[in-house]
């Protein structure tokens, strides 16, 4: 990225993100890869909005279809909304808790790398006969009967890059609870970290349950077990539990991350602390608490009967309340405030009406009775696609716009960035407003195409065309980033100018041992209260001493390299064990080989110090925050 | 039962306080869809309950979205950095207890007013005891019908009439009906969109349910809705329509009789060429998975029973009949030679030349377009 960079050619670059454990590139990282997997999912989304643009269309055929939308569901998901969040948890949460670095580093690698690998492992299948087509819910009746290896896939993939999640998740628990800087108490935390930090505690709560019905899943298309076959006792019903339990709160795991994220945008450029700080910790906790009491309302239809109907409907109507805190706390916080419309704060200011129509829609499906006219249909697909792009994708590209500076030490052009926006706005609402209609006019959702004369082929017409504006708007997203990295005009700590919390007062992008002292934090917005004080940079909270760093490793590489591997050996060992052994002979010898990997790299790591090494005084001393990285 | 209707709703109306909302929003709503397919034009007694709490909780979130909306514009108008200038040093405000407490409360009280009907209807609709109750002789009142979803079609049974058909469903109007679904591959869900909600087919359970379908209402739509599987259920998950024939209590009675006497006649064809089609059906064994007979291979045939074939306004539940004979004989041979293409995941074979000659197909198709029972 720096021209430090480019000096070291591209080898050493490569070698070095390759090995890298400092957050910093992981987060560039994530967002690298997080973005490709957008890129890919938005491309799923157009071909099943342009198959969908006239009735009885022919453009893809039907298995193609159900792969597509499979696809960009789990894709969008797994692939690129939490990666892309935990780039920036990553970039910005250790620095606005003062810290080097994650308590683990380390494992921060082998998160990134599980992550990557399950993801590429995942998309593999479009080339290697097929992908999975069973929806991103993969229900097990379908699943199960599911020809070739789409579902494989799925499963190994997701297995996979689950673990990925769960290790960044457990990382990010440790580190908020351990390597706050001298003075930040929970208390005083900005919100994304506070949001970070509920997200974590529920992915560790929430990825289990999925590795159980993965698991469940993999015994039964793989080694024969019978976990989902009914006629052998097995019960379909119960993938349905398990894929909720994780799949709602995973929701949660996607928007509150953007919460925090608007939380500080809000704040920041309207000039003005957080309104009802307390308050909004509290509804975050809330939320995550109830994200966890609800998942049935996914059920509604499943047949469980009316008393847990009944009940599911209530709780998950209370979601609203705590949501409901949220916003008016946002709103009070721009007013009396001095609001900037920079692009990050457009998103922010779009995100509220947006969100609050994907979160009434929220609650309309909470009535259950009602919910048996919209459940499976295209109303669904408007009010998850009004909270998650509403939410989550306007969160992540205001994040993108606003901590560009942090991450790459270049600003994103503002001029092209409102285009973005724009474009990106009015494509969402076309696409997705007329989509309520649609599924109340009768259109269930995942089909691959509907029959003229059902009256559903305007409103069709006008969402493929909102689709073709949010395609246009991330072209020129690609285009402002690449007309930006080319310029490489730097900037300095705080570029945004209204910067409130600790890491706007380290340089962009940081050094690479991030503060050269840990700072004092004196309150909430702690940047804040020192500019308000007359100083620009914060107060050491120790005197300048060595620096322990941890050592780069290729470890966490190998490691999931390993389990990549694995991943083969234990799926087409189904083809050699239904072809006696005639074809395939390589599938168990792959899966030992790559188990084998793992394993050993474990043991590598285990059984060799590494203790890391410090940076000197002395050197720390002559370093005037260069801002290059190493 | 129209009379039913407007008490329900009235009684519905009372309770709420957004009257004029709820109407505005019912009547611009109202013009959506297609009266055979729509939520938004219900049918039936379901529906219409389900249409009230839907048009109950739209007016309550837009309230909140009316109050939200106030506060954001005049926030992001009044509040701008150009017009405050850029040295304005706005006063660190922490939050106003006061104003939290109002807004926990005041969307907690309005849950609360849509959690109310919300519980009730969700035991009202879950309550099957009607289908039950028993009249003097120990006949069961009500119709039941044993509805099972299969890869791609539909079948419906009347257990205690004795006869089964599929692809068509056909209902009395203004009683309740009484659905028992299943499936018996992988799971589906029965939706019949302008009468009531869905419910799964499961493949573990049972699960029952009721609609009602409204006679005025079914006339618009001419008496024919559009049923639909709301859960993905394959390829052809988009192409597994079926469709609902409403008739009044009288002339569903006589249907039933019909088909009962049908399934005891002998089979007599109307010409040679029905009777060769006979024979092709017989030999080329399309016999083997359809039944043409409404008693036999109830909750077991691999195919849709064809008893009612000719009457059906449909073939395999899409192609379109257009009450044209030609129409149909087309959709028909079309169907048998290129099934794969028109439902891909279909389990029906394809018969090609080879298979089944020109000849053999058009008797056939003369054979299947002479199956009707209401021969009025």
């Amino acid at each position: 990225m720096s021209t430090v960079a480019e000096k070291r050619g591209f080898l050493a670059v490569l070698w070095d993100y390759l090995t890298t454990v400092d957050h910093k590139k992981i987060a560039i990282l994530y967002l690298v890869s997080g973005g490709f997997f957008f890129l890919v999912g938005g491309i799923e989304a157009m071909l099943i909005r342009i198959q969908l643009a006239v009735p009885d269309n022919d453009f893809v055929s039907a298995g193609f279809y159900n792969e597509l939308l499979t696809m960009h569901g789990t894709t969008m998901i797994f692939l690129a909304a939490m990666p892309l969040l935990f780039a920036f948890m990553n970039a910005v949460v250790p620095l606005q808790i003062g810290a080097r670095d994650v308590a683990f580093p380390f494992l921060n690698s082998l998160g990134f790398w599980l992550f990557f690998f399950g993801g590429i492992f995942l998309n593999l299948s479009w080339f290697l006969g097929g992908a999975p087509d069973a929806g991103w819910t993969s229900y097990a009746s379908l699943s199960i009967a599911s020809d070739g290896h789409g579902i494989d896939f799925y499963v190994l993939g997701l297995q996979i890059s689950g673990a990925g999640t769960l290790i960044a998740g457990i990382n990010f628990l440790v580190t908020i609870i351990n390597m706050r800087a001298p003075g930040m108490t929970y208390m005083r935390m900005p919100l994304f970290t506070w949001s970070t930090f509920v997200a974590s505690a529920l992915i560790l709560f929430a990825f289990p349950p999925l590795t159980v019905g993965l698991f469940l899943m993999l015994f039964d298309r793989m080694f024969g077990a019978n976990f989902f076959d009914v006629t052998m006792g097995g019960n379909t019903i119960i993938w349905e539990h398990l894929f909720w339990i994780f799949g709602h709160p995973e929701v949660y795991i996607l928007i509150l991350p953007a919460f925090g994220i608007f939380s500080d945008i809000i704040s920041t450029f309207s000039k003005k602390r957080l309104f009802g700080y307390a308050a909004m910790v509290f509804a975050t906790v809330l939320i995550g608490f109830l994200g966890f009491m609800v998942w049935a309302h996914h059920m509604f239809t499943t047949g469980l009967g009316p008393t847990a109907n009944a009940i599911f409907a209530v709780a998950t109507m209370a979601i609203a309340v705590p949501t409901g805190v949220k916003i008016f706390n946002w709103l009070l916080t721009m007013w009396g405030g001095s609001i900037r419309f920079t692009t990050p704060m457009l998103y922010a200011v779009a995100f509220i009406p947006s969100f609050v129509a994907g979160g009434v829609t929220g609650v309309m499906l909470a009535s259950a009775p009602a919910d048996y006219q919209y459940h499976d249909s295209y109303f669904v697909v408007a009010h998850f696609h009004y909270v998650i792009i509403g939410g989550v994708v306007l969160g992540l590209l205001a994040g993108t716009h606003f901590y560009w500076p942090k991450m790459f030490g270049t600003m994103l052009n503002e001029t092209l960035g409102k285009i973005t926006f724009w474009l990106f706005l009015i494509g969402f609402h076309g696409t997705f407003f007329i989509q309520h209609f649609l599924g109340l006019m009768g259109m269930p959702r995942r089909i691959w195409k509907y029959l003229p004369n059902q009256g559903l082929d305007l409103f069709n017409m006008i969402s493929t065309v909102g689709a073709f504006f949010m395609a246009v708007a991330v072209i020129v997203l690609l285009a402002n980033v690449i007309i930006t990295q080319v310029k490489n005009v730097r900037v300095g700590n705080d570029p945004w100018g209204d910067g409130r919390t600790l890491e706007w007062a380290i340089s962009s992008p940081p050094p690479y041992y991030n503060f050269k002292q840990l700072p004092l934090v004196r309150g909430l917005d702690p940047l804040w209260i020192e500019k308000m004080e007359g100083r620009t940079e914060m107060t050491p909270a120790e005197p300048l001493g060595d620096i322990h760093m941890p050592n780069s490793s290729f470890i966490p590489f190998v490691m999931s390299l390993g389990l990549f591997i694995a991943a083969f050996g234990a799926m087409y060992q189904i083809d050699w064990r239904a072809s006696d052994g005639a074809d395939y002979v390589w599938s168990l010898p792959v899966l030992i080989i790559g188990m084998g990997i793992t394993i050993g790299s474990m043991a590598v790591r285990s059984l060799k110090d590494d203790h890391g090494y410090h940076i000197h005084k002395e050197e720390l001393m002559d370093d005037h925050d260069k801002g290059g990285r190493e | 039962m129209k009379e039913g209707f407007n008490e329900a709703m009235k009684n519905g109306l009372k309770k709420w306080r957004f009257l004029p909302l709820v109407a505005a929003m019912a009547f611009i709503l109202s013009g959506c869809g297609e009266p055979f397919l729509s939520a938004l034009q219900p049918a039936g007694e379901v529906a219409q309950k389900q249409f009230n709490l839907m048009m109950l909780s739209v007016a309550i979130m837009v309230l909140v979205i009316i109050v939200v909306s106030i506060v954001y514009v005049i926030a992001v108008t009044r509040f701008r950095r150009s017009k405050l200038g850029e040295d304005f040093i706005p006063k660190q405000v922490e939050g106003s207890h006061r104003l939290e407490v109002i807004w926990t409360v005041i969307p907690i009280i309005l849950l609360l007013i849509l959690a109310v009907p919300t519980v009730a209807l969700t035991f009202e609709l879950g309550d099957q005891s009607g289908a039950e109750a028993e009249d003097e002789e120990g006949n069961r009142e009500a119709l039941v019908v044993d509805v099972r979803a299969n890869l791609y079609w539909w079948e419906f049974s009347y257990p205690d009439q004795g006869i089964v058909t599929a692809q068509e469903l056909v209902v009395p109007t203004d009683q309740n009906v009484y659905f028992n679904v299943i499936a018996s591959d992988v799971k589906h869900s029965f939706w019949i969109p302008a009468v009531g909600g869905k419910i799964d087919t499961n493949v573990d359970n049972m699960n029952k349910f009721y609609l009602s379908f409204d006679s005025e209402r079914a006339e618009e739509a001419n008496n024919l809705f559009y049923g639909k599987c709301a859960e993905l259920c394959g390829p052809s998950h988009a192409l597994m329509d079926f469709k609902v024939k409403t008739m009044g209590e009288e002339d569903f009675n006589q249907w039933v009789t019909a088909m009962q006497e049908a399934g005891e006649a002998e089979q007599q064809f109307e010409s040679d060429t029905v009777a060769d089609g006979y024979a092709v059906f017989e030999d080329t064994g399309c016999i083997g998975c359809h039944a043409i007979n409404p008693t036999q291979q109830i909750g077991t045939s691999s195919g849709p029973n064809l008893t009612t074939f000719g009457e059906r306004e449909h073939v395999a539940g899409i192609l379109d009949n257009k009450d044209s004979e030609e129409v149909q004989a087309e959709n028909i041979k079309n169907w048998i030679r290129n099934s794969p293409d028109l439902k891909p995941g279909n389990e029906m074979p394809v018969y090609n030349q080879d298979d089944l000659s020109d000849e053999d197909l058009d008797a056939l198709t003369e054979f299947l377009m002479s199956l009707k029972v209401n021969n009025e």
